[in-house]
């Protein structure tokens, strides 16, 4: 027996110096959509993902040019457990070398400990959590769309200068939830604004009466919704039956996507204020890209902005490795070339991946439209502002990441 | 202290989500010795019933309240007489892990056609806007709410505790063969009394279309509050849901104003205390 | 509770033999695993959920008690474990120990609560109190809320054995696993469980026996309670976080569904069960969104045309106890 475990050992060890001495002309890689494609986030993450995914292989030209891109796809059903399985055997067995998207913080986490150990790629696009870029960042790590301080800074700052300046949180009991109210506190403070109080709510509450009417009695110029998906989509409407907006106080939803409009109807949700990096009707490079996308999407709907960093952190992922000209397997080094090359894509635009992992692109600030200033079935959204890039996410001097301090 | 009214308004009016959904649980377990673990997914049902009336049939919320029960109900019949029937006579467990499975079925098939973030459904016009009470704004449809489902409460109590059919369908749980001897057909009886339980989850569907996000999973974040209330009022209880259901909503309400985090977890803490009090609930028999 | 395992035999030579073959069968397939390109992390963590299923069995099959709150014990070993290891720096061996105690101390606290209620109601009392604790571990800080503890040291267990190393890592599971099982196994032919099986079959002809027969129940619930918890602090190791997952209701759900599947109150049916479900996850990944409804017709099919469980209908054709 001993004999045997001490043969395969052998083997083993052997076969990974064999791979580690791989010829440069390496052009195989695998990438790996870990993604919810079941559950809460299926329908701004999920199947739309893996065709983000699909969309940039194919527009890369890099099959043209002698690579070989496989792409897999898996349920992480929104249990951490089952995510670093997948994301194990998908590094041991399937010789995946990039993970991308994996939605829902606890997962994209549990994920990033296993890609840094593995020493893959990771391109995460729908996780909130700024942790991936501060205390739990990793030189494996690229965290393309958003994080939960960017969506405090760049909504909270926009409110408080337009007058916005007593705000009432109604904040999941969750550490996204906490984080959204800590960061936004945080920039509503700087700016003169005051937080005149808020209410924790449990996760998936149906009912927000209570708390509605707690934040209607503070008479505060804003709500701040630090929730996410049903609570959110169920407390903007609920608002909406309660009188608030028509009583003077505007909501501020903290973290909402487009398919979240989708379902409330703009019936209730017109003049929500909320931030997202990328909306499919920005541009003619965003429109054009769209069309395509939900040409071959199932329910025919336009990508989320999840979706879009899908395919743009891939899109640039690609640029790294034309740049290497091979041997995509040593994920840090892989990392580190897209570090070093400025993004710019028709869909983000121009940014950088920063040292901690952090992509910085511009931030934009969106008002849903009313019923009748809509013209088509996906045309929810109009511009009110513009942050830039360097100014919407989390300053380097402030990150906490272990990588920054050598 | 007007805003302990008002909590306790809203709490009334969210008791009556849990009395209705208890009191179809309730009946269903009274009757059929089932514990209904589809019935979030019935509920769920009914809103999405009502959704694509309005959508695809152009019919409205007043005909919805009438014909999404009807349709779930027949819907739940059909699962009983397919399925729930061979389990007459095993134990709980089966019945509730059988419901289980019919509800991860359910949940996924809507799931795969509807997506999870949901569906809009706005208020009929008629119940549209709300009255100042002084110590709050209420809308009109909660208010409506509260009355619907109190009535609907009361009359399905009065059928089954007060009138000849009641008679038939407790004397046919207690001893199906004597009832039989009577030239009653007691399988028929048990499946029209499914797809009543049913029938009610349906009708809260609808009632809380219009207030929450009708989404796949609307259901299954419910049924296990659902649960506990049965299990405070006595399972089985008719009376005893429908009084906890509304007794709860408003314990709910001070909770999400004096200890917000903690208002989904009030149930079960209730539930330890009670039954470490009373064994079998408020009102319930032996298991 | 009777219709459950209405056709359990008599404990014969003959019948430990064969469970003795089938033990001896079972444990040289799972040492051979690593050498035949089965993913081993896959075993690992079925393992861990076997051993769970097991204890949670113990209860149920040979209890006759329905705990609807068994994660209660996974998670808060887990949580316990994953902060002793991680904050407290203690050795593997030292981190097991700090988790399975804990589950053993709730199994005192929780079945002192439970243990006097019957049926359905001992059910939905655990339930309650499992979801309390969830409460508790939701507000708790030291469990990081949704985003869970992460990147947990393996180190050496004993000082010698490296537990980051796949194969070191998957025998010691392997042993952790066969020695709950044996002790499983060891309590349900003890004169103890011979008591425990009278108490499911006839409770008050148990009492008019003299037994005090919630002593027994309750025993039988910290031992569950217990080796569920050393379930959790061994899968520690194997997943390298400790999340809310762990003590939601939809994974004591997942026990009782991984018991079912395999047979209630068969001795390896648990194992079979939860190998099957934790299969199910991994491997229909790749069926995206018709995992649920897949998973539904199981459990539908199971209820209906295999109520013994795979292991027990196999033992009820071959006539034989497994």
């Amino acid at each position: 027996m001993k004999k045997m475990i001490s043969a395969l050992l052998l083997g083993t060890a052997m076969a990974l110096s064999v791979a580690s001495i791989a010829s440069a002309d390496d052009k195989n890689v695998k990438i790996g959509v870990l993604s919810d494609q079941s559950g809460l986030y299926a329908d701004l993450a999920g199947p739309g993902s893996t065709l983000a995914a699909q969309m940039a292989i194919e527009d890369s030209g890099l099959k043209a040019k002698g690579w070989t891109i496989d792409l897999i796809s898996g349920d992480h059903q929104n249990k951490p457990d089952i995510g670093t399985t997948i994301a194990r055997q998908w590094f041991d067995v399937d010789k995946v070398d990039t993970i991308v998207d994996v939605p829902n913080s606890g997962v994209a986490l549990a994920v990033n400990n296993v890609v840094k150990e593995k020493n893959g790629v990771y391109i995460n696009s729908g996780a909130a959590t700024s942790d991936l870029t501060n205390a739990q960042c990793s030189p494996n790590t690229v965290h393309w769309t958003y994080d939960t301080y960017m969506l405090a800074h760049a909504t909270g700052q926009a409110l408080v200068k337009a007058g916005g300046d007593t705000w009432f949180f109604l904040t999941a009991d969750y550490a996204f939830g906490a984080a959204l109210e800590r960061d936004t506190t945080a920039v509503v403070t700087a700016n003169g604004g005051k937080v005149v109080g808020g209410v924790k709510h449990p996760l998936n509450t149906a009912d927000f009466s209570s708390f509605l009417l707690q934040a209607q009695a503070s008479k505060a110029k804003i709500i701040g919704l630090a929730n996410a998906g049903g609570d959110t989509t169920n407390s903007i409407k609920q608002a909406a039956e309660f009188g608030i907006v028509k009583g003077g106080q505007k909501l501020a939803a903290l973290l909402l996507f487009l398919t979240d409009v989708k379902a409330i109807g703009l019936e209730t949700a017109q003049g929500l204020n909320f931030t997202e990096t990328f909306y499919w009707d920005l541009n003619d490079n965003t429109r054009a890209f769209s069309k395509k996308f939900s040409a071959r999407m199932k329910s025919g709907a336009p990508p989320t902005m999840v979706q879009a960093g899908v395919y743009a952190g891939l899109m640039h992922y690609f640029k790294a490795l034309e740049a290497l000209g091979g041997n995509p397997h040593d994920g840090a080094k892989v990392v580190a070339k897209m570090k070093t090359i400025p993004t710019d894509d028709p869909l983000f635009g121009k940014g950088e991946v920063e040292a901690n992992g952090r992509v910085t692109h511009d931030a934009y600030l969106f008002e849903v439209k009313k019923p009748s200033e809509s013209k088509g079935p996906w045309d929810f959204y109009k511009l009110v502002g513009t942050v830039p890039g360097n100014q919407a996410f989390t300053p380097l001097d402030k990150s906490t990441c272990a990588l920054l301090k050598k | 202290m007007q805003a302990l009214y008002a909590q306790l308004l809203v709490g009334l009016i969210n008791g009556s989500f849990y009395a209705l959904l208890s009191l179809g649980l309730a009946v269903i377990f009274g009757m059929l010795n089932i514990i209904n673990f589809a019935h979030g997914a019935l509920y769920m049902m009914g809103a999405f019933v009502a959704y694509f009336l309005l959508n695809l049939g152009g019919i409205n919320y007043w005909w919805a309240l009438l014909i999404a029960p009807i349709v779930v109900g027949v819907f739940g019949m059909i699962l009983e007489r397919t399925m729930l029937q061979w389990l007459a006579g095993l134990d709980h467990l089966y019945g509730l892990l059988l419901t289980f499975g019919i509800a991860l079925i359910v949940q996924g098939v809507f799931q795969n056609y509807f997506g999870s973030s949901g569906l809009p459904y706005s208020i009929p016009d008629q119940l549209k806007g709300g009255v100042n009470l002084g110590f709050m704004f209420l809308p009109i449809y909660r208010g409506w709410v509260v009355v619907f489902s109190l009535v609907v409460c009361l009359a399905t109590w009065f059928l089954i505790e007060k009138t000849q059919l009641g008679a038939y369908l407790r004397a046919a749980t207690e001893n199906p063969t004597l009832v039989r001897a009577f030239g009653i057909n007691v399988p028929r009886m048990i499946t029209l009394t499914y797809g009543l339980g049913v029938g009610l989850a349906a009708l809260a569907g609808v009632l809380s279309a219009p207030i929450n996000q009708v989404r796949p999973l609307m259901g299954a974040d419910l049924i296990i509050v659902v649960f506990a209330v049965v299990v405070i009022g006595g399972m089985g209880s008719i009376m005893g849901s429908i009084i906890t259901g509304f007794a709860l909503g408003v314990i709910e309400g001070l909770t999400k104003y004096f200890y917000p985090e903690a208002s989904n977890t009030v149930v079960f803490v209730l539930m330890v205390v009670v039954l470490l009090v009373k064994p079998t609930g408020l009102t319930g028999r032996a298991a | 509770m009777s219709a459950l395992t209405d056709d359990t035999l008599p404990v014969t030579p003959r019948a430990m033999r064969d469970e003795m073959i089938v033990f001896a069968v079972m444990a040289a397939l799972l040492a051979v695993v690593p050498f035949t390109g089965i993913y081993p992390f896959f075993v690992m963590q079925a393992l861990c959920f076997a051993l769970l299923a097991c204890a949670f069995n113990l209860l149920i099959g040979y209890g006759g008690l329905l705990s609807f709150g068994h994660a209660m014990f996974l998670g808060t070993a887990g949580y316990v474990s994953a902060h002793a290891l991680k904050v407290w720096g203690l050795p593997p061996e030292l981190g097991i120990v700090a988790g399975t105690a804990a589950a053993a101390l709730l199994g005192l606290v929780t079945g002192y609560i439970s243990i006097k209620r019957q049926g359905i109601y001992f059910s939905m009392i655990t339930l309650a109190l499992s979801q309390l604790l969830y409460f508790l571990y939701l507000q708790a800080p030291f469990t990081h809320g949704e985003d869970g503890i992460q990147g947990i040291p393996q180190g050496h267990l004993f000082g010698i054995f490296d537990l980051s190393k796949p194969l070191v890592l998957y025998y010691v599971v392997l042993a952790g696993f066969l020695a709950g099982f044996l002790l499983i196994y060891r309590t349900i032919n003890s004169p103890f469980g011979e008591v425990l099986k009278s108490i499911r079959e006839n409770e008050p002809r148990a009492i008019s026996l003299g037994y005090k027969t919630d002593q027994y129940k309750m025993l039988a619930y910290v031992l569950s309670g217990t080796l569920a918890g050393f379930a959790g602090s061994l899968k520690v190791f194997v997943a390298q976080n400790a999340s809310l997952t762990d003590v939601h209701w939809s994974m004591s759900g997942e026990i009782v569904l991984m018991t079912l599947v395999g047979g209630l109150g068969t001795i390896f049916g648990p194992v079979v069960g939860a190998f099957v479900i934790i299969a199910m996850q991994q491997y229909l990944a790749g069926f995206g969104q018709w995992v649920t409804v897949i998973q539904g017709v199981i459990f539908v099919s199971c209820v209906l045309l295999f109520r013994r469980g795979l292991v027990g209908e196999l033992a009820h054709i071959l006539r034989r106890s497994l």
